[in-house]
């Protein structure tokens, strides 16, 4: 547990699902300037909700600070696709981009596609294939690889190209596949865009901790959640990044939080439901255990309102919450340095010479 | 409303453009100076935002699903490297407000109910505005970088691409309103089966606009029946009246009105003050695009075997090609066991004319047929013919410089245009269909065969 002298603020994410393609940029645009860090887009298959990764990209230009990260499922997309779009993600939101790696469990989307449906230990499995294919792939031009040297013709030099070459484990449980490469698309802006995903997926015989930089944590109730943080970041380490999961509903234009609560449905996350005062004190508390907080509010449009006016404000007062990085990235705000190239020829030489 | 004689073709009197970004190939020249980035972002919002400013009614970006290789390793001398044609349209959607937004998206290499939300995603984003390139590829080649790998015979591709775009259609018009709920789109396969509950309702132009390019007896009928509007490579007049023709009798075939299948052939304008300067910007632009190393090579692909020995100003290689089974490594444009008979035509063909290596291959590449060189009242003059007949109803154009290119054409040939009246001077509509001026389309429930 930190002791409040080695806090370092943290910071805030929001998940903007309930922001449609209609009111999408003023949506993000209001989450930048309250000083949100972080725009989530989940992939729910909820009627009338478009493409998470669209909506990122759609927001990409129209904001300048936010880092824009989509939910885009392993289990039902060809990896190939998935790394060229969120590449593209990052190349139009200036180095924002970030990716929360799902596996929809959902009979549904594996009909859509005509594949047999995956459960179980196989999501996991293939979660970290899609990760590792999506991870190679944007390594798989060195940054340097478009030399324009008029001198020789080459627009690229080959020798900083590299196949990837992947192919699923022999223990796949799905139908194994090969995914060749190279990346049609230079290098992220990144480097490599960070990927988040559900702790539960993460871990031993799961998707391997280093395949992820951040990983998303809930509880059944905000009493449990700092220690479900505790625990998460005893089991996988100090090399991830633990971002807390909230549904937030607040008291807001004169009704109480508690009759705008619908209790009927069970996200599996907890529940902050109350006073903007009361919610700033518990994100207080909760940002000295957790590096970011997600919050999933129950109506986007009142509780941005209120956490803009009176949650945010507040809390960068306390010190808690760090200020926006003008133009900065994502791995920049994760604390993340830049991302070293596996494919390239330094670091194969590093690995050589056992460095 | 006038009864129209649906089975006589009407030209409209006008033309319409719309810009390829390509992304790949050699027409896009990068060794000259004021050639920008091809992956940045701004160099989409810079040229986007000119097409709009010439009340363009398209931006088309291709898609790439593997690297082109030379002598199997990737290619070296041309552009290469693009983003991904959705993902970038979305972000464009965001700083353009009437422009189309075309992906060209395989049906190959996605899935219908993936694809067809993807774009009725950028649909609903964009305003009405989305609108799908359909193409094919059968190629196992391609296949190594999907978990379907090489599935489909060349033989099944058209089959295949019908199918999956009347399973996207049956999507796209499962939902009338925003009320819902939406119909269970159902799809068996002989490949796999789809069975899938769509989740967003129409857009402002009920459904994304469909472009089609296949240009075979297949291709053809496929576009008649399904196609809004098709990416031709007929833009040399005689030809283009002749294409037209044929789509007309296809259409009216299919069961679809004379006027259903709109044409926009791919084009590329070289433009100056005058037709003299328009021709030394041409020699300029040729030398970039096919530059001596880039001609070598081009020949390598068919030698199947390294020519770098050979002068790019001398006659074509004594040597013969390397005869080979498979074209599947060197991509597309090569075909292995009739490598020798081409060389011997090739020599033959430039001993003829007299032409070096680069100038044998600038003739082989260049878009001869395609393109439109001269004064920008010349080439106004030119293009209004073809709009007086109907012979296309506009033109696809590739700029050769990234991301300036189109800036003559916008500043100076729209102009000439708009004053002989052949060319919108504002936007129809906010959508892309209206832009046109395509019908409503027909909703589509039938079960597909397949």
């Amino acid at each position: 547990m930190s002791t409040f002298e080695e806090h370092t603020a943290g910071f805030l994410a929001i998940e903007l699902d309930g922001a449609g393609y209609e009111d999408l940029a003023r949506a993000v645009l209001a989450a930048e300037s309250a000083g949100f860090h972080v725009a989530t887009f989940a992939d729910a298959p909820v009627p009338g909700r478009v493409n998470a990764l669209q909506r990122a990209a759609y927001a990409g230009p129209v904001t300048r600070n936010i880092a824009l990260v989509p939910e885009v499922d392993t289990v039902y997309t060809e990896p190939f696709h998935i790394s060229t779009q969120l590449a593209s993600l990052d190349y139009v939101s200036g180095g924002r981009a970030g990716w929360i790696a799902t596996a929809a469990e959902a009979p549904e989307a594996a009909a859509a596609v005509g594949r047999s449906f995956v459960e179980g230990d196989a999501l996991a499995q293939e979660a970290a294939a899609s990760i590792e294919v999506g991870r190679r792939l944007w390594d798989s031009w060195e940054d340097d690889a478009v030399i324009r040297d008029v001198a020789t013709g080459r627009y690229i030099d080959v020798d900083k190209l590299h196949y990837v070459d992947f192919e699923t484990p022999a223990d796949f449980a799905g139908p194994g596949y090969s995914v060749k490469g190279p990346s049609i698309i230079p290098r992220p802006l990144q480097g490599q865009l960070p990927v988040l995903a559900a702790a539960s997926l993460v871990g031993d015989g799961q998707v391997p901790v280093d395949a992820v930089d951040a990983v998303l944590v809930s509880a059944p109730t905000p009493e449990l959640l700092a220690a479900e943080v505790r625990h998460v970041r005893a089991r996988l380490g100090a090399s991830v990044a633990i971002v807390a999961e909230l549904d937030v509903v607040l008291d807001s234009r004169g009704q109480a939080a508690a009759s705008r609560s619908d209790t009927s449905q069970d996200d599996g996350r907890a529940r902050f439901v109350g006073s903007a005062a009361g919610l700033t004190d518990y994100l207080d508390s909760l940002l000295k255990e957790a590096d970011g907080v997600r919050l999933h509010p129950a109506s986007l449009a009142v509780e941005l309102d209120e956490l803009a006016r009176l949650v945010l404000p507040e809390l960068r007062r306390r010190g808690s919450l760090r200020a926006p990085t003008q133009d900065g990235t994502f791995r920049g705000l994760l604390g993340l340095g830049r991302a070293e190239n596996r494919y390239s020829t330094s670091a194969a030489a590093a690995a050589a010479a056992g460095k | 409303m006038t009864q129209h004689n649906r089975a006589i073709f009407q030209p409209s009197g006008q033309i319409q453009f719309g810009i390829f970004f390509q992304g790949v190939n050699s027409g896009t020249i990068w060794k000259a100076p004021e050639s920008g980035s091809q992956t940045d972002f701004e160099s989409f919002r810079r040229i986007v935002q000119t097409a709009e400013r010439g009340k363009f009614a398209a931006f088309f970006l291709g898609e790439g699903l593997r690297l082109r290789e030379h002598l199997g390793r990737p290619h070296a001398l041309d552009v290469v490297g693009r983003p991904d044609a959705q993902t970038m349209l979305a972000a464009l959607a965001a700083v353009t407000t009437n422009i189309g937004l075309v992906a060209t998206q395989n049906t190959t290499y996605n899935d219908p109910a993936d694809l067809a939300h993807r774009l009725s995603s950028l649909d609903l984003i964009s305003g009405g505005r989305a609108a799908w390139n359909v193409v094919t590829t059968d190629n196992a080649w391609t296949g190594a970088n999907f978990r379907r790998g090489g599935y489909l015979d060349h033989a099944d591709r058209y089959k295949h691409a019908e199918a999956f775009v009347e399973t996207a259609k049956r999507i796209w018009d499962s939902w009338e309103t925003s009320a819902g709920p939406a119909r269970r789109v159902l799809h068996e396969g002989r490949h796999y089966t789809v069975d899938v509950s769509p989740r967003l309702p129409r857009s402002a132009q009920y459904r994304p606009v469909l472009f089609q390019a296949g240009d075979s007896p297949e291709g053809r009928n496929f576009a008649a029946r399904q196609a809004d509007v098709i990416f031709s490579a007929h833009p040399k007049f005689d030809d283009a009246v002749e294409f037209r023709r044929d789509i007309v009798a296809r259409s009216v075939d299919a069961g679809r009105g004379a006027n259903a299948v709109q044409i926009m052939p791919a084009s590329e304008f070289i433009l100056a003050a005058t037709d003299r300067e328009a021709q030394e910007k041409k020699a300029w632009v040729r030398s970039l695009q096919i530059g001596p190393q880039q001609a070598i090579a081009y020949l390598e692909q068919f030698w199947g075997r390294e020519l770098t020995e050979y002068d790019s100003d001398g006659p074509l290689p004594e040597i013969d090609p390397v005869v080979e089974e498979t074209s599947e490594t060197r991509g597309s444009g090569f075909h292995g066991a009739k490598a020798r008979q081409l060389a011997d035509q090739w020599r033959a063909e430039a001993k003829d004319k007299g032409l070096s290596i680069r100038q044998f291959v600038t003739s082989r590449t260049a878009r001869v047929d395609a393109t439109f060189t001269g004064s920008y009242t010349a080439v106004a003059d030119h293009l209004a013919q073809f709009a007086r007949v109907g012979a296309v109803d506009g033109f696809n154009i590739s700029p050769w410089l990234i991301p300036t290119g189109l800036d003559d054409i916008v500043n100076h040939l729209v102009p000439e245009l708009q004053e002989r009246g052949v060319y919108p001077t504002e936007y129809r509509g906010t959508t892309l269909r209206e832009n046109l001026g395509l019908e409503t389309p027909v909703r589509s429930n039938e079960p597909v065969q397949v």
